[in-house]
């Protein structure tokens, strides 16, 4: 009889175990997806801040054409991206296209005195940081997810359940350590 | 990185520990001395609470009322806004209010209980003075400071403090006045023991809020690393925040809102004291020079 409430008390207690591990796996989970879902936002903020931004310029800049069709190139291709490494790199693109429009501004004074360019420069800086950090934190939070699969003993539920590790954000290695090209 | 903020938890844990320990002993000695008996330290948990509790619900408001800071728009200061929405995603918590205090001395400070109501308060000097990747370190920092529930904290130590300091005064009270318990009881064969002990009660009485606030400190001071350890994960670039408290440090403006009640809510000691190993031990951050050799080890 003793033997028999003692199995039933252990069996209670793994149970309570394997329950609080499955349910911490799930949070991970659903805060990797709220991390990926914080980098989208950023991302659509910086696609509609560069149409304003184009705007701008354009009133103080007419004849560099070229550059503004770069730049709203770019941007239609990050939109349009389908996948996280197509992303990524029209990203790196349109990083690439912006700076070439920031150095065509430098040419013009008055451009860079209109309190419109500063805040949406000053805004599009900002946007871009964050960006950086939703994809830092989105990082943090798989490596934690990752990890809780794999260290024992909650890497037997997250086989049980099927739990399946994320990828990591990552920028395509030539093009984030290369130096952007700066055309005029 | 990641040892040095492992550390700074053990210690700040050990600290505590430390300090819940010296109160017990202090109401052994308490009981001993008085005779209250337990009813003693009941009324000194429940004083102290009680006037822990009045600052822990309103501390945001009155030092930032104190300081004199009002807050700031997004319009007014939006990179100030910028910075602080992108560390706050990098930290996973929501987006603290941000104050200003008009005053060119540059420094920061966080407060609020919680990461939901918490709000970070930089002076317009910090804003011209540091560029962005020094100002990212800074606001790293308080940001650590919020998400560490390091108000939570200090208001613990604060409230341990608060017991030690009531029962050691009451301790005195009876002295004084009582001449001690068991006067009237006349159990001699006590007497040598008796005698030691209460003198020993005495000298705790006298000593031990100045233990109070030396432990008290030292925990605000293992926080500051720590925050420093975290701040410094946080925009994976230790280097900027050294390099804005090297900068803050050597201003010598002094910023006229802070005072003694305030000081240890500052990135940087505000008051600007004199060097020294007494100083240091009554200090609420470590020298500066300390916080930046471990930045730079990271």
């Amino acid at each position: 009889m003793g033997a028999l409430i003692l199995l039933l008390v252990i069996i209670g207690a793994i149970a309570l175990m394997a329950i609080g591990m499955y349910n911490s796996l799930i949070s991970l989970r659903n805060r990797c997806d709220n991390g990926w879902s914080q980098i989208d936002v950023q991302l659509r903020r910086r696609y509609d801040l560069i149409p304003n931004l184009v705007e701008t310029v354009k009133g103080y800049a007419k004849h560099e054409s070229g550059v503004f069709e770069r730049v709203t190139q770019a941007r239609a291709a990050a939109v349009g991206a389908q996948t996280v490494k197509e992303q990524g790199q029209a990203d790196n693109v349109l990083t690439g296209a912006l700076k070439s429009l920031f150095a065509v501004a430098e040419n013009y004074p008055e451009l860079k005195a209109n309190q419109n360019f500063l805040m949406l420069q000053e805004e599009l800086a900002g946007t871009e940081s964050k960006v950086a950090y939703a994809r830092q934190f989105y990082n943090d939070t798989v490596m934690k997810y990752n990890m809780r699969q794999q260290v024992f003993p909650s890497s037997i539920i997250a086989n049980m359940f099927g739990f399946k590790p994320r990828e990591y954000f990552q920028i395509e290695e030539e093009v984030a350590k290369g130096p952007v090209k700066v055309q005029f | 990185m990641y040892e040095q903020i492992s550390r700074n938890k053990w210690k700040s844990v050990a600290l505590i520990v430390f300090f819940m320990a010296f109160i017990f002993v202090l109401v052994w000695f308490f009981e001993y001395v008085t005779g209250w008996g337990k009813g003693g330290l009941v009324l000194a948990v429940a004083v102290a609470m009680g006037m822990a509790a009045v600052g822990y619900y309103s501390s945001d408001k009155i030092v930032l009322t104190i300081s004199r800071a009002r807050p700031a728009t997004k319009d007014e200061f939006p990179y100030l806004y910028n910075v602080v929405e992108g560390l706050a995603i990098a930290a996973g918590i929501p987006t603290p209010k941000c104050y200003v205090i008009d005053d060119t001395a540059p420094n920061a400070f966080a407060a609020g209980r919680k990461p939901e109501t918490a709000v970070i308060c930089v002076t317009t000097g910090i804003l011209e003075k540091l560029n962005r990747v020094e100002l990212e370190g800074v606001i790293a920092h308080e940001m650590s400071h919020i998400k560490n529930y390091d108000v939570r904290l200090s208001t613990l130590v604060v409230v341990m403090a608060g017991i030690v300091a009531l029962l050691s005064d009451w301790m005195l009270r009876s002295f004084l006045w009582g001449g001690g318990r068991r006067r009237g009881r006349g159990r001699s064969g006590e007497g040598a023991a008796g005698g030691v002990l209460i003198l020993v009660g005495l000298a705790l009485a006298v000593l031990s809020p100045l233990i109070a606030t030396i432990i008290q400190l030292a925990v605000s001071r293992k926080r500051e690393f720590l925050a420093d350890a975290n701040g410094a994960m946080l925009t994976r670039y230790p280097a900027g925040l050294a390099s804005a408290l090297r900068k803050i440090s050597a201003d010598t403006e002094p910023l006229e809102a802070a005072n003694k009640a305030t000081a240890h809510l500052y990135i940087v000691n505000p008051l600007k004291n004199i060097k020294g190993s007494v100083n240091r031990l009554f200090s609420t951050h470590p020298p500066i020079e300390e916080r930046i050799a471990a930045l730079e080890k990271m």
